[in-house]
């Protein structure tokens, strides 16, 4: 090598291993670790503690897999909103071909060692979500129809499935009423974003409710979501995955989360503007806690000895 | 003019090498650890030689 073949350009834009794994998506990651963990201990069947770390760990690994071929397909749109401009392709400091290798790989990765070390369906399944996520979401639906985030929500809603699924090598009502409660709470939850990230979406193109719809209609779609979610919540508890423990979270977060989508309901563009989409915005930080607690209810009546009355 | 060995790009990949390494290091452990459990489970059952006439 030669003082010739020195190229400063070359060397600045090269990536850090933190770059490779930001493409990974890892809060999102850590929500599919989770939903994952808590399906798979929801389960009436025990797992092995390494059976159950390694066949998780490749459920995030297919999670990042499928994030970072999100990042490679919407680089562009990446780059016009201000949420993901900071992402690694947008920022320069990988390349989108580095995230395609990336996402392939790992996509593959994880599904073959998933295979291994649970079963065949529970593999099948995350390669199925992976292809939901990547291609029937980010490369179909996002930027053809409003509905991208109702329809592209079911992605996000397979983890806990596929726990489940690890764990008995099989599907059962108990494992769809948890991807139900994932798919009918993305909705409200995205929109509420999309409400206060208003230019954001505008900007890059993609058909959101907000943009072809209007605000006004977005308000109601997140009131109806609510409004279902709210049975759908409630009514789990009295099946075998839930129980006191969740039935009172249930109720008091639903009850929270009905009074914030009627808020927004109630509420119109002058007014949100008035007050910089408060409203919107908690209702949006309640959606997190929401999940959080509705699964970890799901996780603390799993913990507990089945000795409750009309839940025993 | 000498040649600065040691650039900041070099630490950098060499940061990425090492995590690199560590990472197919933890992944073989892994695979040991699966592999051990898998075969002293109960379900396992070794593989039966058909006879042959």
């Amino acid at each position: 090598m030669t003082d010739a073949s020195y190229q400063p350009q070359t060397f600045e834009a090269e990536a850090s291993l933190g770059d490779y794994f930001a493409l990974l998506k890892p809060r999102v990651m850590s929500l599919v670790v989770f939903t994952a963990l808590v399906g798979l201990l929801a389960a009436p069947i025990s797992v092995h503690p390494v059976i159950a770390f390694a066949s998780i760990l490749f459920v995030a690994i297919g999670a990042g897999a499928s994030g970072a071929l999100n990042m490679w397909w919407d680089a562009d749109i990446d780059a016009v909103m201000k949420r993901t401009a900071k992402r690694p392709i947008p920022a320069g400091k990988v390349t989108p071909d580095e995230a395609k290798v990336l996402g392939v790989a790992l996509s593959g990765m994880s599904v073959m060692m998933l295979a291994l070390s649970a079963n065949l369906l529970a593999a099948g399944l995350l390669a199925f979500t992976i292809f939901f996520y990547a291609v029937v979401y980010s490369m179909w639906l996002k930027r053809s129809t409003p509905q991208n985030i109702v329809i592209g929500g079911a992605a996000g809603a397979f983890p806990p499935v596929i726990g489940w699924v690890i764990a008995t090598g099989s599907m059962s009502i108990e494992a769809w009423l948890m991807f139900a409660l994932i798919f009918m709470w993305t909705p409200p939850h995205f929109w509420a974003l999309a409400l206060f990230m208003k230019s954001d979406y505008d900007d890059a193109g993609v058909p959101m409710l907000t943009v072809t719809h209007g605000r006004k209609s977005t308000r109601v779609h997140i009131l109806a979501y609510t409004v279902l979610l709210f049975a759908l919540a409630v009514g789990t508890a009295f099946t075998s995955i839930g129980g006191p423990v969740y039935l009172t979270v249930a109720v008091v977060l639903n009850l929270l989360f009905l009074k914030g989508a009627f808020d927004i309901w109630r509420r119109n563009e002058v007014q949100a503007e008035a007050d910089g989409y408060a409203v919107e915005k908690s209702f949006f930080k309640l959606s997190l806690l929401y999940l959080f607690l509705h699964f970890g209810a799901i996780l603390v009546e799993a913990m507990l000895p089945a000795a409750w009355g009309i839940w025993a | 003019m000498s040649i600065k060995a040691e650039h900041e790009i070099h630490q950098r990949r060499k940061g990425r090498n090492v995590g690199v390494g560590l990472m197919l290091a933890a992944f073989v452990v892994l695979v040991l650890a699966l592999t051990f459990v898998k075969i002293t489970g109960g379900a396992f059952e070794l593989p039966r030689i058909e006879e042959t006439q």
